[in-house]
């Protein structure tokens, strides 16, 4: 597998605070990567600066071989990469079919009239939420929610998907479908970025996981032999005697 | 919609606004055409800030480009070539304006935009006096008043369709999204600076034409006739008063007020300044979301077309 997504040396500093630190991981074709970290570690800021929501200080990202580094995020989006939102943002003065449309209107081969109309409802179908396309999304339950964010980040086509805690906030019913979902998209050879605290979800859905802890990398391999990496349960955990 | 009795009836009061001045006098075909003129304006002015919450007190800047350039043009070439001079003047200035401020927000672009009228106008006086050694300007052409009407009618329903197309096309959707949150709309493939820009274009050519189309009504004009700051708050004035989210608002907001404006100027010419602020003060208090929101607030809960960011509390989110 070759890598669709490489992170090289990316720094990004607030002001005095550095919240990614020279950080490097590659994401091959197809694979679905966790990144991981106890909270504050930077993850968020990392999906920011790959998908364009800021730009880095240091560092190079490239997709598929071609330099997306500090790109804005519609031309981020033209290259092919989408995402989802740690806290789901959604367009609640449209309905849920054209939450979809908007992305389907927008992406690189965009589609509009009834070809939108036709595709939006089949990504819906797809997402779980079939015959729900009239509905006011803001009257739509927090998974269904949720369901409609991955349904528009899927309209445009993405060759990478980026999920920022996509399946934090479910009960555990809501969990087992959202992971179902998930790995219905890897079966399907999608390439999936995604940031999580379920490791119940981790488990079911990665092989490869990178953790960091205050800005930088401190594990990177096979998810079973990451999760028991001491460092890495010292960093969620911290150390006995602190 | 109820688009079966609204074609028919649009096109019933279009015929009969067109006949009109077969068969009025002069005072009222006068008061026509400010009319005409203050309903294109208005929803040139709601097109592009009634969808994207930048309040603009620019209006006067293109308004009076227009209407200088059919003042120092008019001899010069024929008028259908003024117009398209003049348009593509308004068009350079919001390109260039655009670019440069519509990452401004909120109070800033609000006195941006005041500020930008304002330089245009000294500009203007400058070169008027300091280059070509006059002030004032004579515009004579040789139509009479009723052709300067049907222009202005004509672009009217053109600013109108053209409402209404863009609510139904891409970049409507575009609009929408960004009014939502501009975070999903950049996410999604959105390039929300051009779209902006594209709006404010669009919406300054309108304004501009309108200048330059009313300008020979004034036979003389100078600076402080064409760039006179009240018509940029008359214009937004009516566009909030009769809803500037929506197809129709601006125009119905339009002719009552242009109408009470007329009626103060001539019954009170010595307190009109007052009395319009006055007017100001109770519109924005009383109906902040426009006359058109007031109707949805009371005969139902028919969602707005758009959600204008600039009633922000309007929204509720």
């Amino acid at each position: 597998m070759s890598a669709l997504l490489e992170i090289q040396n990316i720094t990004k500093r607030f002001g005095g605070l550095t919240a990614v630190d020279d950080l490097s991981f590659d994401v091959a074709e197809g694979e679905v990567l966790a990144l991981l970290g106890p909270n504050g570690s930077g993850k968020t800021t990392m999906m920011n600066i790959i998908s364009g929501a800021l730009k880095p200080t240091e560092g190079r990202i490239t997709l598929a071989g071609e330099q997306i580094t500090g790109l804005p995020p519609h031309r981020v989006a033209a290259k092919g990469v989408a995402r989802t939102f740690q806290l789901v943002k959604i367009l609640p003065s449209l309905d849920v079919r054209e939450n979809v449309i908007a992305a389907l209107a927008f992406r690189r081969d965009a589609l509009w009239g009834q070809e939108a109309q036709d595709e939006a409802d089949r990504l819906l179908v797809n997402a779980g939420l079939s015959a729900r396309g009239g509905e006011m999304v803001e009257n739509l339950t927090y998974i269904d929610q949720k369901r409609v964010e991955l349904a528009r980040a899927l309209a445009s086509q993405p060759r990478l998907l980026l999920l920022d805690e996509w399946l934090a906030g479910l009960n555990p019913t809501e969990l087992r479908v959202g992971i179902d979902l998930i790995a219905g998209l890897r079966d399907a050879g999608m390439t999936i970025l995604l940031v999580e605290h379920v490791m119940e979800a981790v488990r079911a859905l990665c092989n490869r996981c990178v953790v960091m802890n205050v800005g930088s990398k401190i594990a990177d391999g096979d998810t079973d032999a990451v999760l028991n990496d001491p460092g890495v349960v010292r960093a969620y955990l911290g150390t006995a005697d602190a | 919609m109820k688009l079966t009795y609204g074609i028919p009836a649009a096109l019933a009061a279009l015929v009969v606004l067109a006949c009109a001045p077969l068969f009025v006098g002069p005072y009222w075909l006068g008061l026509l055409i400010g009319l005409a003129g203050y309903v294109t304006l208005a929803s040139a002015w709601a097109l592009f800030s009634g969808r994207t919450g930048y309040v603009s007190l620019a209006t006067v800047a293109f308004f009076g480009i227009g209407a200088y350039t059919v003042a120092v043009l008019s001899e010069a070439m024929p008028y259908p070539v003024v117009l398209l001079v003049a348009a593509g003047i308004g068009l350079g200035v919001a390109l260039l304006v655009g670019l440069a401020t519509l990452r401004l927000e909120g109070v800033y672009f609000v006195v941006f935009s005041f500020g930008l009228a304002e330089l245009v106008r000294q500009l203007v006086t400058w070169y008027e006096t300091s280059i070509n050694g006059t002030l004032g300007r004579y515009i004579f052409l040789d139509f009479g008043p009723e052709h300067i009407y049907w222009q202005l009618l004509a672009l009217a329903v053109v600013t109108l369709l053209l409402t209404w197309w863009i609510g139904r096309s891409r970049l409507g959707l575009a609009l929408k999204v960004i009014a939502d949150d501009e975070t999903v709309a950049s996410h999604i493939g959105i390039n929300i600076a051009w779209t902006k820009i594209t709006l404010f274009a669009v919406s300054a050519v309108i304004m501009t034409l309108v200048g330059a189309i009313q300008s020979p009504r004034w036979t003389y004009v100078e600076p402080a006739i064409v760039f006179n700051p009240t018509v940029s708050f008359m214009t937004l004035i009516m566009a909030l008063f009769g809803g500037a989210g929506r197809l129709w608002g601006p125009a119905l907001g339009a002719i009552p007020l242009f109408l009470l404006f007329e009626w103060l100027s001539a019954n009170f010419p010595d307190h009109y300044s007052i009395l319009l602020g006055l007017l100001f003060i109770i519109i924005v208090f009383l109906l902040p979301r426009g006359v058109v929101g007031l109707f949805d607030d009371r005969f139902g809960t028919r969602r707005a077309e758009v959600q204008p960011a600039a009633s922000g509390e309007g929204a509720g989110k």
